[in-house]
């Protein structure tokens, strides 16, 4: 039953589809959240709500594409994130850093975040993390695979993004 | 009084999205106030010139649509019908027309931001500062 849904998932993984209509959905998802909720605060939480219904299912979608055993501890799970996950879902492959003292801390640095191309976020609206769907998705994913994850900021710093 | 550039771009309802001035240094400030209240002035006189213009041709650059005393008016209509327009006093045909290019792509790039309503004032320090840059190399230079 494995070897069937990865041979699906092997044949949708060659459809395409545009980056910008991505960048722009999830441009116009948060835009009507700030409207809608009017707190900065709020949208944040419900960033991160709707990020850990995706990482629940996107976990089993992830495991069944690419094959990766069990990680033996938290330094392999972060390897794994960067370099499957996100390279998977988003083409890109943010750098792990700043590992805490019991290695069960760390940063992933995106350079360059598709989610947020041409977003310039305005002045009132500072306290705004506009990524912060990814923290949820890393929550839900990992949770999924019995790791527990406390999501201590994800923010938007000039044109690097910070999830720890 | 040569190489004065002012550059306004009109939203759908006349209104300007944004504007700013550029000139080779040593005016006194008080006869740019004067001026500003004339350069928005001509400008505005200037939008039915632009539209009628406008439907002539299928190229974007409409190059001198109006010429009012002795400052020129040129103009730029984008894909979606915002109107750039600059008031110059020094023909600069090959200057404007790389300006109006440049600008268009920053725009395009600010408009795509989800925060940016089309139509309302630009309010970017980083557009402001980019447009700025781009009037020295091509206007100024």
């Amino acid at each position: 039953l494995i070897s069937t849904m990865a041979r699906q998932a092997r044949a949708t993984e060659s459809r395409k589809i545009s980056s910008e209509l991505f960048t722009l959905t999830y441009g116009a998802l948060v835009n009507q959240l700030v409207k809608d909720y009017e707190s900065d605060v709020e949208v944040n939480k419900q960033l991160d709500k709707m990020g850990y219904n995706i990482g629940v299912r996107l976990i089993e979608d992830l495991l069944a594409r690419s094959n990766v055993g069990r990680c033996h501890d938290f330094r392999e799970t972060a390897e794994v994130i960067s370099k499957i996950g996100f390279k998977t879902y988003l083409g890109v492959t943010p750098t792990i850093a700043n590992w805490s003292g019991g290695y069960d801390e760390f940063s992933l640095i995106l350079d360059h975040n598709p989610l947020a191309e041409f977003v310039e976020i305005p002045d009132d609206h500072k306290k705004l993390f506009y990524s912060n769907i990814l923290s949820g998705v890393l929550r839900g994913a990992l949770e999924m695979v019995s790791c527990l994850f406390t999501p201590t900021k994800s923010k938007r710093f000039d044109n690097i993004c910070t999830v720890n | 009084m040569s190489g004065n550039y002012f550059f306004v771009i009109v939203g759908h309802n006349d209104n300007p999205v944004f504007r700013i001035e550029f000139s080779k240094s040593g005016e006194s400030s008080t006869r740019r106030e004067d001026h500003r209240h004339l350069n928005e002035f001509v400008a505005h006189a200037a939008l039915d010139h632009v539209d009628e213009t406008m439907w002539t041709t299928t190229a974007m650059n409409l190059r001198i649509v109006d010429k009012f005393n002795e400052w020129f008016v040129s103009a730029f209509v984008t894909a979606s019908r915002m109107r750039y327009v600059i008031l110059h006093d020094v023909k600069n045909e090959d200057g404007i027309k790389n300006f109006f290019q440049d600008v268009y792509e920053l725009y395009i790039k600010a408009s795509m931001n989800p925060f940016y309503r089309v139509n309302t004032q630009i309010e970017s320090p980083m557009f402001k500062r980019k447009v700025l840059t781009l009037g020295k190399k091509h206007l100024l230079g």
